[in-house]
C-alpha cells in the first residue's frame, strides 16, 4: 500500500527507523542501479497519487527491492494494467527472478499464468486443486496449459457426488426481459456492459462467473438499487426500467441479497420486524401508518413455521440467529405476497450442507410454481443442477449463454473457460 | 473527536444492550445487572462529587440536602423545577427523533435560539391583531419553521454528500447563536429599553399557567411532544423507517426506503422541535430574548437522552431530576458559594460512572460466554 499524498521518496522510506533522516542520496543511487537492471524509472519527488497505476506498482516493486526482499508477492497485479503494461510487468518479473528473487504472481488471467510463470498452482475454495511443474509447462502449448488449468479449476473431482439435474418447468411466457443494460463502473465497482437476457416463467436461469465480475451489480440493477446508464428492464411485458425499488417489489420482482447480515437484515431488530422490513407501512401490518404488532408477530410466526427457521421466538434479534436461519427467513420474506420473479444472489453461500440442500430444493419448488428464477452463484455444481440455461459473466459482460442439458463435463469446462475469459480468444483464433 | 467516539460508543452499547435484554435472564440475575448498570453508577457518581465538594471545603450533605430542599421540597422550588422542564422536554423530543434515526444533531442550541428569537420577534407585534391563542400558535409555528430552516444546510450535506453532521450541525450552531444575538441587537430590538432585547410579550398573553401555580403550561406541551415522539418512533411505520435508516442505511436502501429523504425529514423534525423549545421558553416564561442570551440547554440534555437510551419515558424522568438539580444548584450557588456549574461536574461523573458500569457489565457477559 502507498500513501497517495506523499512523494515517491517518502513512500520508499516509510517504515525506516524514526530517528534516521531519509537517506536520499543512498536511495537515489540504488534507484539508479534498479533503473539499469530492471528498467524501473521513478521520479523521486513526484506526488505518488499523481502517477499512473503502472508507475505506482513500480514503486511497490522498488520498495521491495530496496529492502532486499527475498520473495515478492504480486496479487492481481495486472488487473488494472493495460495489456502493454501487463507485458512490461511480465518482463520485469522475469528479470527479478533472474536476479535471484522469488515471485509469487496471483492472477485470474490464465494465459498470463502460463506466459510469466515457471510453475502454476491452482487454488480452489481455499485448497490446492493441482500443480503444474516447469517441465510439464514447457511441454505444453498455451492452449493446452489453459485447458489444464480450467480442468483443475472447474472440473469435477473424482468421487464427487453427481447432483441430479432438475427437470425443466419453464413455461412459454417471458417473465423478465433485460435489454442492452449498462451501468456506471468505477475503481471499486465493476460496471455492466450491454447485458441482455430473458427469463421465462417457471424457468431457472443461472448466472455463472468468478466472484466480482458484475453479478452483484446485475442483481442490484434488477432490484432497482443501482442506476442504469442505458438499457431496459421488463417484468411480464411491463416496462419497469424507471420503477423504484419498492415499486418493483410490489410488482413481484424480488431480490434475495447475498449480504444477509449488513444488507438483508438489521441485526438489532427482532425477527418479526425483519420479516416485514420490505413492507413497512403496508397493510395488514400497518393501518393508517400505525403498527399492528399482533399481525406482524403472527406473520413472523407463520414464516418461522413454514420455512422452518430455528429461533427462540419472533422477538429475538435476528443477528443472534445462524446464517442459515437468517437466510430462511429472508427467503420467506421475499416469497410472501405476489412474487413473479426472484433474483437469488449466492443463496447457499456460507451455509452448511443440510441447509444448502433444502435451499436448492426450495429454489426448484419456486420455479415449479411458475416463478421466474435468476440464480446467481459461484458454485458451478449448483448452477448445473438447477438451471435451465446458464449465463456466463466475466468483466461485467455476458460471455455466453448455454443451454444446460445436463451433459456434464464438456459443458462444465466450456463454462469454466468462459468464466476465465478464455473462450473469446479461442473463438477469435478459430 | 472524543465527543464522536463517546457517542458511537454509547450508541453501540445501546444496541448490544437491546440485544441483551431479549436474552433469557438466566446468566446473571436481573438485580445484579440493574446494580451494575444504573443504581451502582448513580451512587458512585454522588460519592465522587461528594469527594470533590469536600476538597473545595463544602460539606456534601449540606449541599445535596440544600438542593433537595430547594428544588423539590419547597412549593415554589417544585414549581420552578416543573417550569424549567418545558424547553428541556422539547429538546429531548428533538434529540430522540434524531438519535434514533442515526443523525447526531448537535446543533440544537442554534436552532433553539433562532426559534426563540423568531417567536419573540413576532408574538408581541401580533398581540391585539390576533386572538391570544392564535398569537401563541403563530409564535410556535414560526419558531419550528425557523429552527428547521437552520438545519437545512447540514441536512442537505448529510443526505446527498455524506458530510458528517456532527461537525456541520455544531458549526451551524455557533453561527446560529451569534446570528440570534445579532438579530436581537440590530433588527428586533425593543426601542423602549436601553438594554438590547426584543419586545416583551405581556404576561397575560403568555402560555397560561397551570391551575393556581406558577407552572407554565409549556410543561404539558413538552410532555406531549416527548410522548408523541416516543410513540411515533416505536409504533408507526414512519418511526420504523427512521429507525431502520439509523440502524442500517444499507439495509434501508435495499428495502426500498429513500435514505436521503428520510434523513432530511429527520433533520426537519429534530430542528423544528428544538425551535419549539425556544418558543416554549419565550412564550411561556421569559417573554423576551435579551441579546447574548444562551442558556445552552441543547448540549445539556444530550447526556440525558443518552442515559435514557433514547426512551421518551426515561427522558422525562431524567429531565425532571435534572431540572431539580439545576434549580437547586442555582440557589445553592448563591447560598453555599458552590458555582452553579457544579451541576455539570455531577452530570459528568454520572456519565463516567454509567460508562464504567456498562463496561463492567459487558466484560462480565463476555466472561460468561
Amino acid at each position: 500500500m502507498l500513501v497517495p499524498t506523499l512523494t515517491v521518496l517518502e513512500n520508499l522510506t516509510l517504515g525506516a527507523p524514526w530517528y534516521e533522516r531519509p537517506p536520499r542520496a543512498r536511495i537515489a543511487a540504488r534507484m539508479e542501479e534498479l533503473k539499469r537492471q530492471f528498467a524501473l524509472s521513478l521520479p523521486l519527488d513526484a506526488i505518488t497519487g499523481e502517477l499512473s497505476l503502472g508507475q505506482q506498482q513500480q514503486i511497490e516493486i522498488a520498495r521491495a527491492l530496496l529492502r532486499d526482499s527475498k520473495v515478492l508477492i504480486l496479487d492481481e497485479a495486472t488487473s488494472m494494467l493495460t495489456p502493454q503494461g501487463a507485458q512490461e510487468l511480465g518482463e520485469r518479473m522475469q528479470q527479478l527472478v533472474k536476479s535471484g528473487l522469488a515471485v509469487i504472481f496471483i492472477t485470474h488471467k490464465l494465459a498470463e499464468a502460463y506466459r510469466y510463470g515457471n510453475r502454476i498452482s491452482v487454488l480452489k475454495q481455499g485448497a490446492l486443486a493441482g500443480e503444474m511443474g516447469p517441465e510439464q509447462l514447457k511441454s505444453m502449448s498455451e492452449d493446452e496449459a489453459v485447458d489444464e488449468i480450467v480442468r483443475l479449476m472447474f472440473g469435477r473431482e473424482a468421487g464427487a457426488t453427481s447432483t441430479e439435474h432438475r427437470k425443466s418447468t419453464a413455461r412459454d411466457n417471458v417473465a423478465l426481459k433485460v435489454e442492452a443494460l449498462s451501468t456506471e463502473g468505477d475503481a471499486d465497482v465493476m460496471g455492466l456492459e450491454d447485458i441482455s437476457l430473458s427469463l421465462r416463467a417457471g424457468e431457472i436461469v443461472g448466472v455463472a462467473g468468478i466472484d466480482g465480475n458484475g453479478q452483484k451489480q446485475l442483481a442490484e440493477a434488477m432490484a432497482g438499487q443501482r442506476p442504469l446508464k442505458s438499457g431496459r428492464v421488463e417484468l411480464d411485458g411491463e416496462d419497469i426500467t424507471r420503477a423504484s425499488i419498492a415499486q418493483r417489489r410490489r410488482k413481484g420482482l424480488r431480490y434475495l441479497t447475498d449480504d444477509r447480515l449488513s444488507e438483508g437484515s438489521v441485526a438489532a431488530f427482532p425477527v418479526s420486524e425483519n420479516a416485514v422490513l420490505k413492507d413497512i407501512g403496508q397493510p395488514p401490518f400497518w393501518v393508517n401508518g400505525l403498527e399492528r404488532p399482533h399481525r406482524i408477530a403472527e406473520h413472523a410466526r407463520d414464516l418461522i413455521a413454514r420455512f422452518s427457521v430455528s429461533t427462540p421466538s419472533e422477538t429475538t434479534p435476528i443477528g443472534r440467529l445462524s446464517g442459515g436461519n437468517i437466510q430462511k427467513l429472508l427467503l420467506g420474506r421475499e416469497l410472501s405476497g405476489e412474487a413473479r420473479v426472484v433474483v437469488f444472489n449466492k443463496p447457499t453461500y456460507g451455509l452448511d450442507l443440510q441447509n444448502i440442500d433444502t435451499s436448492r430444493q426450495r429454489i426448484g419448488q419456486i420455479a415449479e410454481r411458475g416463478l421466474g428464477v435468476l440464480l446467481i452463484s459461484t458454485d458451478l455444481d449448483e448452477l448445473m443442477a438447477l438451471s435451465d440455461r446458464i449465463v456466463v459473466m466475466e468483466g461485467g459482460r455476458i460471455r455466453g449463454i448455454v443451454e444446460n442439458d445436463g451433459s456434464g463435463e464438456a459443458l462444465r469446462l466450456r463454462i469454466g473457460r468462459m468464466m476465465a475469459g478464455e473462450e473469446e480468444n479461442r473463438q477469435a483464433m478459430a | 473527536m472524543t465527543m464522536q467516539d463517546e457517542i458511537n460508543a454509547v450508541s453501540a452499547d445501546t444496541q448490544t444492550d437491546a440485544a441483551a435484554s431479549a436474552r433469557p435472564v438466566n446468566e446473571r440475575s436481573a438485580f445484579q445487572r440493574i446494580l451494575t448498570l444504573t443504581v451502582g453508577p448513580i451512587i458512585a457518581a454522588f460519592l465522587l462529587s461528594a469527594i470533590i465538594l469536600m476538597l473545595v471545603g463544602v460539606n456534601p450533605l449540606t449541599y445535596y440536602g440544600y438542593i433537595l430542599e430547594r428544588s423539590l421540597l419547597s412549593g415554589l422550588g417544585l414549581q420552578q423545577t416543573a417550569t424549567r422542564m418545558a424547553p428541556l422536554l422539547f429538546l429531548c423530543a428533538g434529540l430522540i427523533v434524531a438519535f434514533r434515526a442515526g443523525i447526531w444533531n448537535l446543533g440544537t442550541d442554534g436552532q433553539f435560539l433562532l426559534g426563540a428569537v423568531a417567536a419573540a420577534a413576532t408574538a408581541p407585534l401580533l398581540v391585539g391583531i390576533l386572538p391570544g391563542w392564535a398569537v401563541l400558535l403563530a409564535g410556535f409555528l414560526l419558531a419550528a419553521i425557523v429552527g428547521a430552516l437552520w438545519s437545512v444546510i447540514p441536512a442537505l450535506l448529510k443526505a446527498y454528500q455524506g458530510v458528517n453532521e456532527i461537525i456541520t450541525t455544531l458549526m451551524m450552531s455557533f453561527l446560529g447563536v451569534l446570528l440570534a444575538s445579532t438579530l436581537v441587537k440590530l433588527i428586533f430590538r425593543d426601542p423602549a429599553t436601553t438594554v438590547p432585547q426584543t419586545r416583551t410579550l405581556p404576561v397575560d398573553d403568555r402560555l397560561p399557567r397551570l391551575f393556581d401555580t406558577s407552572i407554565s403550561s409549556g410543561l404539558i406541551w413538552g410532555l406531549i411532544a416527548v410522548l408523541a415522539v416516543h410513540l411515533m418512533m416505536t409504533r408507526t411505520s414512519f418511526g420504523l423507517r427512521l429507525r431502520m435508516v439509523g440502524a442500517n442505511p444499507v439495509a434501508a436502501t435495499h428495502a426500498g426506503l429513500s435514505v436521503p429523504l428520510l434523513t432530511m425529514a429527520t433533520f426537519a423534525l429534530s430542528a423544528g422541535l428544538a425551535g419549539l423549545a425556544g418558543a416554549s421558553e419565550i412564550l411561556g416564561v421569559t417573554g423576551n430574548v435579551p441579546a447574548n442570551w444562551n442558556p445552552a440547554y441543547g448540549l445539556m440534555v444530550i447526556p440525558l437522552v443518552f442515559l435514557a437510551r433514547f426512551n421518551g419515558i426515561g427522558a422525562i424522568v431524567l429531565v425532571f431530576f435534572y431540572s431539580a438539580l439545576m434549580i437547586g444548584s442555582e440557589s445553592a450557588a448563591r447560598r453555599l458559594g458552590v458555582p452553579q456549574n457544579f451541576t455539570l461536574v455531577l452530570v459528568a461523573s454520572l456519565l463516567i460512572c454509567l460508562g464504567l458500569g456498562e463496561y463492567i457489565d459487558q466484560h462480565k457477559r463476555k466472561k460468561e460466554r
